[in-house]
Order: C-alpha cells, then structure tokens, then sequence
C-alpha cells in the first residue's frame, strides 16, 4: 500500500508522479486517521506501507506514523527525497524501527540534480542525509528516475549507488503520467538511449550479483507488450491519497469515469472489496475480445488503464503499447513526436 | 554460499507471521516472500551463530532425513536469497 501523507514537497520535478490538482496541507488526514488506516491495511492482509508524498519528511507527525504502522504489523518503507530528514529526525526513525528507506535521485550532479528538481543546494543536502543513512544502517535503495537528460548517466548512476552502499537500485524510467505529461518532449528518450541502457542494466546485474540488485522499469512505449498495471487492478496494490481517497492506482485520477470513496466515510475493507473504482477494471469480465482471447491475458492483465486513456481517451482499451492493439500507431507517432528544448513545465508547490 | 558460512538475515529483513493467510512470510525492501514449509524451517534455523554446515546437520538429525538432500535444499534457498540480497552470509 502506498501511503501518500502529504503533497507537500520541496522539490518540483516535472515529471512529478502527483496529479496536476493537489492536496492542501489542510485537507491532509490527520495521525489518527492514518493510524486507523494502517490498522485497518494490516487486518485486510496488507505486509507493506510506503510512506511516500509529496516529501513524507514535511509531515511534522512523521515518526508518530511510522509507530502506527510498525504497531499495526506493517513493513515501513520512507520514500523520501532526503531534504527534510536531519540526523535527529533519522535517530528518532531508527528508535521507532523503519524498516527501510528509498532515496530518490535526480541526477548524478548537483547542476542537473538541482535544475530538475527545481531546488538548488537540493543535491548536496541529499549526499549529506545519505552519509546519514548509512551511519544509521538503514538499508538504502536508490531510486534514480531517468529520461533524455541523465539516461546516458547510467553506468555512474550505479556507482554512486555503490559508494553509498545502496542494496538496491531501482531504474525508473519516467513514465508519461500527469506533470511528465507536459514535459514530454522534454524528457522522452531516445531509442539508442533506451537500448544502451538496457545493455548496462545486463552488464552490471552480472558484476554486482550478491551485492546490488538491480529493478529497472524500462520506458514501455518501445516495447513490445504492456506492462502489468499493479499486477492486475485491484489484485495487490492501492493507494491512498493525502486526502484520504482510496485508489487502486496513484495515476487512477486521471480516468475521469471513476470516482473514489474516502477512508474518512468508510472502511478500507469495504472500498476494497466493494467499491465500483476497485470493481471497474478487476479480473477479466471488462476485457476487449482482444485482451480476453490473448495468451497473454493473466501475464500483462490489459496493461495500464490510465495509459489507454491519455493515448486513446478510453480506459477500458487495450493498452496502446501492445503490438497487437489497433492503437499502437498512436504510441509510435508519439514516439515520432518533437523532441523539445523549451523549459521545463515544473510541478507547483502547494 | 559455502556450508561454513554463517547465513543471517540483515538489517531490513525480517519473518513476519501474516494472521490474514496464516502463513509466514520474509519481508524485505519492496519484497514479500510467502515461505512454504521447507522455507519456514529453514529460515527458522538461522541465528546468525551456526553455520549452513551445522544447520543442515541439525535438520538433518531432528527430521531422521539424508544431509545431502538437506544440504543441496538449504544451499540453494540461501544463495537465491542472497542473490536478492535478502540474506547475508559471514565467512568466521
């Protein structure tokens, strides 16, 4: 379950996985609703809570909630950009028994890290808190988003995973949701870009084995099949937004048919099982023919819902990416689509 | 792995008894486990004193089983689980 305390953030990367409409501080759920939440996750069998944003560091209730998960039997995992979170705030986390933490990286120098993130000084600070973590011993994954302007900085990227002493590295290709949609131009790759990267990704799955695991989300629109959204909608995944709103995917807003119940009217049990947003795309009934015929079926699951709406303006298609869609075209002539020098479109602070 | 390594689960795995499916699981960064059975005792045994060697002569005398099947079994699960760098093994 991801777990999104607040929309606050220091930073404003344009391809900021946030919806272009945010949360206000004030219409945040307070601590005893997000207690109650995390008690009620872990009854409904849920083993993990991502404690994500926004910058979760920005909830001055941050060490409160990570009791209440702990106390509720979850695993805590802090997605955080790393501003905000001092030595003192790391101590209190260990007391209180984090479990683990994922750093995000927006390049691999301060000149770029600090103009996609929109803060300058933001790089430095974020080396400085991961010197930090690793006093602490918290386990560290790396989460580096790559597109045009660092993707060739991958092998180095690594490397600075393994200078920290990361465990994991997760190389997350931006995918064009919400704020990176704005951005495209800006940020889609090129196909040699992608292809070298996947090259470094072998090579360095071989040298590191046993020492860094390697996740890499490839851009899928050079693929050939989709990905499998969550795992199948509403199979193993949710969401809650700073607000309260369940949803059964952090982009799931951007369909505009579906609406969403808040955990402040009803249980989480009840939105899970019985909400039309979590019923809408779950299983196979909502298929096309095509989906529903393909041995691929229980493998891709249909691919991604928010996908076949912002490439083909219906939720309920076969995800565009697919060679076997009528909408693949669409895809390719994005991919053919104007590469862009104009200035970043940056994410809003609230 | 080698059987005088002492395997020990670092800091950010743990087992975890899941009362909602009624098994038990390993949970680690971004990784669920649900342990089978041969998992379970396996994973039970590491106390981060023992070596593979002396674990799988263990098993082997309380479940009266061959300690090379044992052995090849534990073997496998640890290195996999090393691998995922959900385990760590100490070379005394």
């Amino acid at each position: 379950m991801l777990a999104e305390l607040t929309h606050v953030c220091p930073l404003a990367c344009p391809y900021c996985s946030n919806p272009l409409d945010l949360t206000k501080r004030s219409a945040e759920l307070d601590t005893e609703t997000w207690s109650r939440v995390f008690r009620e996750a872990a009854d409904l069998g849920v083993l993990q809570i991502h404690l994500s944003g926004g910058e979760p560091a920005s909830r001055r209730d941050l060490v409160e909630l990570v009791v209440a998960a702990r106390d509720a039997g979850l695993y805590t995992n802090l997605i955080t950009s790393g501003i905000g979170l001092n030595e003192d705030k790391l101590s209190q986390l260990d007391e209180v028994g984090l479990d683990h933490i994922q750093l995000s990286l927006q390049g691999i120098t301060a000149e770029l890290a600090d103009r996609i993130g929109g803060y300058k000084g933001g790089f430095e600070r974020k080396m400085h808190v991961a010197e930090r973590i690793a006093a602490v011993g918290f386990p560290l994954t790396l989460n580096a988003v790559m597109h045009r302007h660092n993707l060739d900085d991958l092998p180095a990227t690594i490397a600075l995973a393994e200078r920290l002493g990361a465990r994991r590295v997760e190389v997350a290709c931006v995918q064009f949701h919400g704020w990176a949609e704005a951005n495209r131009g800006q940020l889609q790759p090129t196909a040699d870009q992608v292809r070298a990267a996947k090259a470094t990704v072998d090579d360095e799955r071989e040298r590191l084995k046993g020492q860094i695991v390697i996740d890499f989300v490839a851009p899928d629109w050079f693929a050939d099949f989709p990905k499998a959204c969550m795992g199948g909608w509403g199979s193993t995944g949710l969401n809650i937004t700073p607000a309260g709103d369940v949803l059964p995917c952090h982009a799931a807003e951007s369909i505009p048919s579906l609406t969403f119940a808040n955990v402040t009217d009803q249980s989480l049990a009840k939105i899970w099982y019985e909400d039309a947003a979590f019923n809408a795309f779950r299983g196979t009934d909502w298929m096309p023919e095509l989906c529903q015929t393909c041995e691929r079926r229980d493998i891709d699951f249909g691919g991604c819902r928010c996908q076949a709406m912002a490439v083909l303006g219906d939720a309920s298609a076969t995800d565009p990416v697919c060679r076997k869609s009528p909408g693949r075209v669409a895809v390719d002539a994005l991919l053919e689509g104007p590469v862009s020098d104009e200035p970043f479109v940056y994410r809003v602070r609230v | 792995m080698i059987g005088s390594n002492v395997p020990l689960l670092p800091r950010g795995v743990r087992l975890h008894y899941d009362k909602v499916r009624e098994k038990n699981v390993l949970l680690g960064p971004e990784r669920a486990l649900i342990l089978d059975d041969i998992s379970n005792i396996i994973l039970a045994q590491l106390d981060g004193e023992r070596s593979v060697d002396v674990i799988c002569k263990d098993l082997a005398e309380t479940y009266t089983a061959p300690i090379d099947q044992i052995t090849t079994d534990t073997l496998a699960l640890l290195t996999d689980l090393a691998n995922k760098r959900l385990l760590e093994a100490r070379s005394d």
